[in-house]
């Protein structure tokens, strides 16, 4: 029993993990229908960020989370005005083009910059070892992911139903021509809701890499896990990344515990079962 | 041109022009010019075949599929498998994991049809990974992440051996591409070709005006699983190897890729998506062998810069359509 819960916890600040490396891309997919492959990108450079800030500056662990969040939002605001923006109007086949493009510049950019090795993740001493209770290991790095977790998805929530900007935001996800027609900047909104997006995904990627490590790979790895949140949760749902995330998360990790020999293939069977059942996604609407 | 009645407008589009024929005649010269090449020029021929599979789907009934490697490794298993353990007579076998893709095909089209958007993206991409997940727990049967050894193919009708320099895998390949993109042309420029075209564009009208959309959808994917699965299965014939990475994520990303540079939507866009793709790549991993993708990268974003639809659809903005 104790063993089961185990699983539970573990499977659910992965899905944590891959919850916040996700939320943004569902956001911005919703808003303006935009594919970006690249999403996962950001997250890698969020990996690289930490890695590079702790190994070769000597900055704590938990001073490199706000540069990578601010990194990754920096540059996915430039690569924005330079390329995507332009790709708005384009097909649904060209975005694809273009962001699998993007990926392919970044992978190869990270094996040019930091060499195509494991990275090492030296995380700081008062995140190793773990709470034991009721015969359950609680490790103290997994606690703080879901708190953080948790922390950004009550800040996501509350900015996007009670600010100005949120409701903007909603209103640009529901009907963007309508929102056009009102005065709202949806440009404006979609630029501000990237750019956070990204950060978010770097931020998650530079939470991420102390658990299932970092090497150029990150960014088509993590490619399918994010995919498989945005559309099992619903387009632009918040609570429903969430929850995909942690089903996502839980199935995984049981799957890889229980039955080793399949592999990942209970979390794929779990994903074209919600789909067949709610193609829009669990909380999605259309 | 809007107002010709349809047949008439069909039938102006299968004429063969000069260029077009022109084009596969030029396919016979790496024979003459480039011996050498003739490895790469078979890769090319498959990886032609594969993404002219996926247009038709893709291009011209709209149906975005991240797993189209599924049918693409069920043929070169079965292609494989049963040149292991039962005989090596590749024209059979080729018929054979042709037929069996298509079996996959058609069972997995009951479900396609029933979807659209992100959720049909990611329920293709989902059957692919498990059927990924599936052949590397059957260790047994497929090797698993080892891939397939032993598997051997007896000479082209008795006579040609598959040898190292690929003269009569390219040969083969090159003959089942041109086959098979008759029968593509022949589909395409078919009264069920213009309709599956008008699935693409709305498909709430066509149900609406009569057109049964899910049987068409229904049988124009188990065509193009049984085209993926012949180019699977001339892979594994042409390199008597099977290896895994025939069903990967990888694969089906990868000719999605091509199909969109060369085009979507055009018989031509897969094929000259293929050559442009495989040769940049041959090209640039023999300047840079580490970081070769850095300019496949740069290449795709400057296409869709400055080429928008793939090369094909950028460049016939510039040319008028013929009537």
């Amino acid at each position: 029993m104790a063993g089961f819960f185990g699983v539970l916890f573990d499977g659910f600040a992965y899905g944590m993990l891959l919850f916040l490396l996700s939320v943004g891309l569902s956001v911005t997919l919703g808003m303006m229908n935009f594919i970006n492959l690249a999403h996962c990108s950001f997250g890698m450079l969020g990996g690289y960020v930490t890695v590079t800030l702790m190994e070769r500056l000597g900055w704590p662990f938990l001073a490199t989370l706000p540069a990578a969040f601010v990194a990754a939002a920096a540059l996915s605001m430039v690569l924005e005005r330079l390329l995507f923006r332009r790709a708005y109007r384009a097909g649904e086949l060209d975005q694809c083009l273009l962001t699998i493009g993007v990926v392919f510049m970044s992978v190869a950019s990270a094996a040019y910059i930091w060499g195509t090795v494991q990275q090492p993740v030296q995380l700081p001493d008062y995140f190793s070892g773990s709470l034991v209770f009721l015969g359950v290991n609680f490790a103290y790095y997994r606690l703080f992911l879901i708190a953080t977790a948790l922390a950004v998805t009550a800040l996501l929530v509350a900015g996007l139903e009670w600010t100005r900007f949120g409701a903007q935001v909603r209103a640009a996800v529901d009907n963007q021509r309508m929102s056009r027609g009102l005065g709202i900047d949806v440009d404006r909104a979609f630029a501000i809701t990237f750019a956070l997006g990204s950060g978010l995904a770097g931020f998650g990627g530079s939470l991420a890499i102390a658990m299932v490590g970092l090497d150029p790979d990150f960014a088509f790895a993590y490619l399918i896990y994010v995919l498989i949140v945005v559309s099992v949760g619903g387009l632009a749902s918040i609570g429903g990344s969430f929850a995909a995330a942690a089903v996502l998360g839980i199935s995984d990790m049981a799957g890889k515990y229980y039955v080793p020999q399949l592999g990942s293939f209970l979390i794929y069977l779990v994903m074209v079962g919600v789909l067949m059942w709610r193609p829009a996604g669990l909380f999605g609407r259309r | 041109m809007e107002t010709a009645p349809p047949h008439l407008h069909l039938h102006a589009q299968t004429r063969w022009s000069s260029l077009e024929i022109a084009f596969w005649l030029s396919t016979l010269l790496p024979f003459a010019l480039l011996p050498s090449y003739l490895q790469l020029a078979n890769q090319i021929a498959v990886t032609a075949l594969f993404a002219l599979s996926l247009d038709l789907i893709l291009g011209y009934a709209g149906i975005v599929s991240l797993g189209h490697a599924a049918f693409f490794g069920v043929g070169a298993y079965t292609a494989g498998i049963l040149s292991k353990y039962l005989w090596g007579e590749p024209l059979s076998l080729l018929a054979i994991g042709a037929l069996a893709a298509g079996v996959v095909g058609y069972a997995t089209s009951w479900i396609i049809a029933y979807f659209r958007h992100l959720a049909l993206i990611m329920i293709t991409l989902g059957l692919g990974l498990l059927l990924y997940e599936a052949a590397n727990s059957a260790s047994w049967l497929t090797g698993g992440a080892d891939g397939l050894q032993g598997v051997s193919i007896r000479p082209l009708f008795g006579v040609f051996p598959f040898d190292l320099y690929g003269r009569t895998a390219y040969a083969y390949s090159l003959l089942a591409l041109f086959l098979a993109f008759l029968v593509a042309r022949r589909v395409i420029y078919s009264p069920f070709g213009l309709a599956l075209r008008g699935i693409r564009e709305n498909p709430l009208r066509m149900p609406a005006i009569g057109a049964p959309s899910r049987a068409h959808i229904r049988k124009i994917y188990t065509i193009a699983a049984v085209m993926a699965g012949t180019a699977g299965a001339l892979i594994a014939e042409t390199t008597e190897s099977v290896s895994l990475e025939t069903l990967s994520f990888q694969r089906s990303a990868d000719v999605l890729v091509i199909l969109i540079l060369g085009g979507a939507g055009r018989l031509y866009g897969g094929i000259l998506g293929a050559i442009i793709y495989m040769v940049a790549r041959d090209q640039f991993s023999g300047i840079n062998p580490q970081y070769w993708y850095f300019w496949i990268g740069l290449l795709l974003v400057a296409v869709v810069m400055f080429l928008p639809n793939g090369i094909l659809g950028g460049f016939a903005k510039f040319f008028p359509r013929k009537a």
